[in-house]
């Protein structure tokens, strides 16, 4: 327990100090609250889809977390590069524990990052109408697995990279489709077959219905179906990183 | 008895043998050097040893634990002080011993006695404080060397753990890892590129060059052997006078390209 503990400190000390990272990466979803919810919200009313805000905001407190999460997972090439993984690596310490320190370090860091985007989106004017504070804990529970999922997902990817030249690809193809077809931006109802099918694979696309409905009580797919699709992956994901953790050789 | 036996252990990375055919073993409690020169596979074999490499074939014991098949109780019976950087930069140099004292298990008083001691040797206790990535090379070469002391091993793997360092700090260091040698039995395999170093302070030596063992005994036995009066004398003599390729660079691009090319 001390292991995962301090591992889990490791990154969350990391993260507050590194007040540019924090700061940096939340220009993007104000960008996108600020552009797209402003820019899109005429039409979106005038096409019957209620307040474009409140149905966006949802979404880019997922995208801060996604981002964060995978990037807390990719943190692995870092580490290999500066040699600190070595340390880990050599300890006696089993490596499941390592990688649960490490996912839940990453996880928490996401979720805190998720807070801020969804305080940065009130100032923005999300008024979320009928959010009580049983309802934000939901939120929280659906942050918490959305970050654990996409840890796990970055420590796994990341596990079979050696330097930061395989970083581009992670993010031309695998960051940016999970978020944009993700039903963070778009409604689900009515979409065009491929798209819809591609949206219901996305794991994004739970975490964003879930999180959207528990702050908003706008959905599509309903708690339950999110809730299991979303641990069901995350599950599946912690083994395989897990696994694939355990056979980093140095 | 032997605390490290090696037995025919290869490593290939694609077509390079970084390490051809070596045996050799170490006794317990004592001081151990492996000597080569740059690339001739000490590192390597290191990293075979500690359980972050797994080798190609042949065997390897650590204190009865084999670290390919057995990794974590053969890690819970040493403890390494890397050849290159193993800090995390954006710590302090306190929280990277205290981060080492919690992976080892160590009682939390006797953390703080070791880690306000060691850092008095290597001289950084002022500056415990501080970052990391504000410390210079050989200040950080020393917060390693203590954090690798902090918690008392079976054995002690030191990669080249002097390299860089002034004299006096080497001397400062040495007595201290030979007194934990002598007080607390702990087995130390060395290697460093200061003869002068290995021949005062190891008991056996092994040479390794172009990935086989080709001389083994006391640094009195090799000079006798070759008819010299130093170990570096020895060594040159052992080794041949031509100059190898930088670091283990050879074998570590090698592994780089097969790596990007999907050869693991």
């Amino acid at each position: 327990m001390q292991a995962i503990y301090i591992i889990w400190l490791r990154q969350l000390k990391r993260y507050l100090r590194s007040k540019s990272r924090i700061v940096g990466s939340l220009g993007q979803p104000l960008l996108f609250l600020v552009a797209l919810g402003f820019g899109l919200g005429p039409v979106f009313q005038k096409a019957g889809g209620g307040n474009y805000l409140d149905f966006l905001a949802p979404g880019i407190i997922a995208m801060g977390i996604l981002f964060t999460a995978l990037f807390s997972g990719v943190e692995i090439i870092w580490d290999r590069q500066f040699g600190f993984l070595k340390e880990t690596l050599v300890a006696p310490v089993s490596r499941l524990k390592i990688m649960i320190g490490r996912t839940l370090g990453g996880a928490t860091v996401a979720v805190m990052q998720g807070v801020i985007v969804f305080f940065l989106a009130f100032l923005v004017g999300f008024r979320p109408e009928y959010l009580t504070f049983g309802r934000f804990l939901l939120a929280l529970v659906f942050m918490f697995l959305i970050a654990v999922l996409f840890t796990a997902l970055g420590t796994a990817i990341a596990s079979q990279l050696d330097d930061m030249q395989g970083f581009q690809l992670i993010m031309n193809f695998i960051v940016m489709p999970l978020f944009f077809l993700s039903g963070a931006l778009f409604p689900l109802d009515g979409l065009p077959g491929a798209i819809a099918l591609v949206v219901k694979i996305d794991p994004l696309s739970y975490g964003v219905d879930g999180l959207r409905h528990a702050l908003t009580g706008i959905a599509s797919f309903g708690f339950g179906t999110d809730l299991a699709v979303l641990a069901g992956i995350t599950a599946l994901l912690v083994v395989l990183g897990s696994y694939l953790f355990s056979k980093i050789q140095i | 008895m032997d605390i490290i036996t090696v037995k025919n252990l290869v490593k290939k990375f694609g077509d390079l043998i970084a390490v051809n055919d070596v045996s050799f073993s170490v006794k317990r409690g004592e001081i151990f050097a492996f000597l080569g020169p740059n690339g001739a596979g000490k590192s390597t074999t290191i990293k075979m040893l500690t359980t972050i490499l797994s080798p190609t074939s042949g065997e390897i014991l650590l204190d009865g634990h084999n670290p390919t098949h057995d990794a974590l109780q053969a890690r819970k019976s040493f403890g390494i002080v890397f050849q290159d950087p193993s800090l995390d930069d954006e710590l302090t140099a306190y929280e990277n011993v205290e981060f080492h004292g919690v992976l080892y298990g160590i009682p939390r008083e006797t953390g703080k006695e070791r880690a306000e001691q060691l850092l008095k040797v290597v001289e950084l206790w002022d500056r415990r404080n501080e970052l990391v990535k504000n410390f210079s090379g050989g200040m950080k070469r020393r917060l390693e060397i203590a954090r690798g002391l902090l918690h008392h091993p079976k054995i002690l793997f030191l990669d080249e753990p002097t390299q860089g360092l002034d004299p006096q700090t080497r001397n400062h260091i040495w007595s201290y890892i030979q007194n934990l040698n002598k007080k607390e039995g702990i087995t130390i395999f060395f290697t460093t590129h200061y003869m002068e170093e290995a021949e005062k302070i190891a008991e056996r030596v092994d040479v390794i060059d172009h990935g086989r063992i080709v001389a083994e005994g006391t640094p009195e036995t090799l000079k006798r052997q070759t008819n010299t009066t130093s170990l570096e004398d020895a060594f040159l003599s052992l080794t041949g006078h031509d100059i190898r390729d930088e670091g283990a660079s050879g074998a570590d691009h090698m592994r780089t390209m097969s790596r990007a090319w999907g050869r693991h």
